[in-house]
């Protein structure tokens, strides 16, 4: 019978979002949302949208380890757009091994959280910490590419909408046109539709995506 | 919000005393001999005599009534039972009507239990229990039936409907097609939850719950059976599912058996070596799964991989009309 019962009782977990490189690497404000020392972080993104974790789908073009003592892998991964940087240190260990054992290029599938640092420029950068890394096929990242285009482009329509309370956020913390969001998502798309080579991948596959190993 | 800031002010106006008074002897109706107007005079004479407020002298009348009836707080409705479809239960405590066909009686586990088992309607089944103390007539399999004022329960994210001293029976000369709480999501598999691979269940009758460090939750210590399962979720990319593939559907989606899981296994005398060949198979990659859902989960009974996207050109349209 409290004030706010109908939403939250259940801690729901963080939708992965989908957004491109370049969108992505623009953002660099994050904020909590209440005081709480374990409150999720979200890294706001341009359109509109707070963003705690992210799917990415892409190539996979170099991995170094740039570790001092213990390892930390550095992968670049590429989508139509631009490029991702995720790090992988021991704390993530499965997506370390997965980083150290991958020939590139390769497409891979990045469940992550956005994190940002400060460099001593005073420009922001933002990359992904990996929950998981595994190896997928082209049709998966081409699905993700549209999916990212689709849903980009929703978020830059609903930007101005009333009570968008991410829309009004972006635009007191950023000055960067959402057009060009629009443009990129679309050349993405069309990107797609011109590599129509990529024959449908069957549905059901079980030893079709290659194994690392 | 909107009722209780209303009500703070001292003023009521006589139509909402009406209103609150029409609520509390329909409250009572099954129970006591009183009528609306009996009920607006006690209201009235606490409120303008001594300046209670609506809510305190609402519920300062329905405790006298309680006493009264001989009834608890939690036996009478709340006011405001709403007809509802079964698979939009979705919070605890809530009054209910449902119009409803009786799928499946169980044996009830203890003689509290006057009747248990499974009601459905159009939306889909749910479980539940009518108790001896409420003294409801019995409920016959395969028929329909209007059920007043049945409360929700919750337990660890399933629903089910407690009838009750006041819930109202009416059987309906109509036919229900009862449905499968069935639902078909896609998005992408972003997460295997623990509990996922290999697994060891309870061997006790009718138990099968998952052991945790061989301890099962209510029997303790046992000598488990092994299973495969896949605790999952599925994004896509504005809300997620929990989907749960049992053993042959999780041998379906990975190709890997519950013999070679315990052989795989035993080498490595380590189970979890299973949830980790089935991560590096399924993360990151797209699937439409169908099924009953159970509380928070999708039970899989059909799924397939998604590939490459099949309307490009619609989505393309779009965004060269933005």
């Amino acid at each position: 019978m409290s004030s706010n019962q109908s939403s939250d009782s259940v801690p729901t977990r963080e939708v992965a979002r989908r957004v491109f490189a370049r969108e992505f690497n623009d953002a660099s404000y994050t904020f909590k949302e209440s005081d709480d020392e374990r409150a999720p972080l979200y890294l706001l993104l341009p359109t509109g949208e707070r963003a705690n974790r992210v799917l990415v789908v892409g190539t996979l073009t170099e991995t170094e380890d740039v570790g001092d003592e213990s390892e930390y892998w550095r992968g670049r991964i590429v989508d139509p757009t631009g490029t991702f940087f995720v790090y992988a240190g021991q704390y993530q260990p499965e997506a370390a091994n997965t980083l150290r054992d991958l020939e590139t290029p390769a497409y891979v599938s990045i469940v992550g959280k956005p994190r940002t640092y400060e460099t001593d420029d005073g420009t922001v950068n933002v990359s992904l910490r990996p929950e998981s890394i595994t190896a997928v096929d082209a049709g998966t990242r081409d699905r993700w590419v549209a999916e990212t285009a689709q849903q980009t482009l929703e978020r830059i329509q609903h930007l101005d909408d009333e009570g968008n309370e991410y829309g009004r956020m972006a635009k007191e913390q950023y000055d960067l046109p959402p057009d060009e969001y629009r443009t990129t998502a679309l050349s993405a798309l069309e990107s797609l539709d011109e590599s129509d080579s990529s024959p449908d991948t069957p549905t059901q596959s079980t030893e079709s995506v290659s194994d690392p190993q | 919000m909107s009722p209780i800031e209303k009500q703070r002010g001292g003023s009521e106006t006589m139509s909402e005393l009406r209103t609150h008074a029409e609520e509390i002897a329909e409250q009572f109706s099954d129970h006591l001999e009183i009528t609306v107007d009996d009920v607006e005079s006690q209201l009235e004479n606490l409120v303008t005599q001594y300046k209670v407020p609506a809510n305190e002298a609402r519920r300062s009348v329905i405790n006298n009534y309680l006493d009264e009836a001989g009834l608890d707080r939690d036996e009478i409705s709340q006011g405001g039972a709403s007809e509802i479809l079964v698979n939009d239960i979705d919070e605890d405590e809530q009054w209910v009507d449902l119009t409803v066909k009786l799928v499946d009686l169980w044996e009830p586990g203890s003689d509290a239990i006057s009747q248990v088992g499974l009601i459905g309607d159009e939306s889909g089944t749910i479980k539940f229990v009518s108790f001896a103390t409420s003294e409801l007539p019995k409920l016959e399999e395969g028929a329909v039936y209007k059920l007043g004022n049945v409360v929700t329960d919750e337990y660890q994210g399933n629903y089910s409907v407690k009838l009750n001293r006041t819930t109202t029976i009416t059987e309906l000369d109509e036919e229900i097609e009862v449905g499968d709480n069935s639902a078909s999501v896609e998005g992408a598999l972003v997460d295997i939850q623990s509990g996922s691979g290999l697994i060891k269940r309870c061997p006790q009758e009718e138990c099968t719950r998952v052991l945790q460090n061989g301890r099962c939750s209510e029997h303790g210590s046992v000598d488990g059976e092994f299973d495969l399962r896949i605790k999952a979720v599925l994004d896509d990319g504005v809300t997620v599912h929990e989907i749960i593939f049992n053993r042959e559907r999780t041998e379906e989606l990975t190709g890997l058996t519950l013999e070679e899981a315990k052989t795989m296994a035993m080498d490595a005398l380590d189970t979890s070596v299973v949830a980790d060949e089935i991560r590096g198979d399924l993360l990151g990659r797209y699937y439409r799964v169908t099924g009953p859902t159970y509380g928070r989960y999708i039970l899989a009974n059909e799924f397939e991989q998604l590939g490459a996207p099949a309307d490009l050109e619609s989505i393309l349209i779009k965004a060269r009309s933005m």
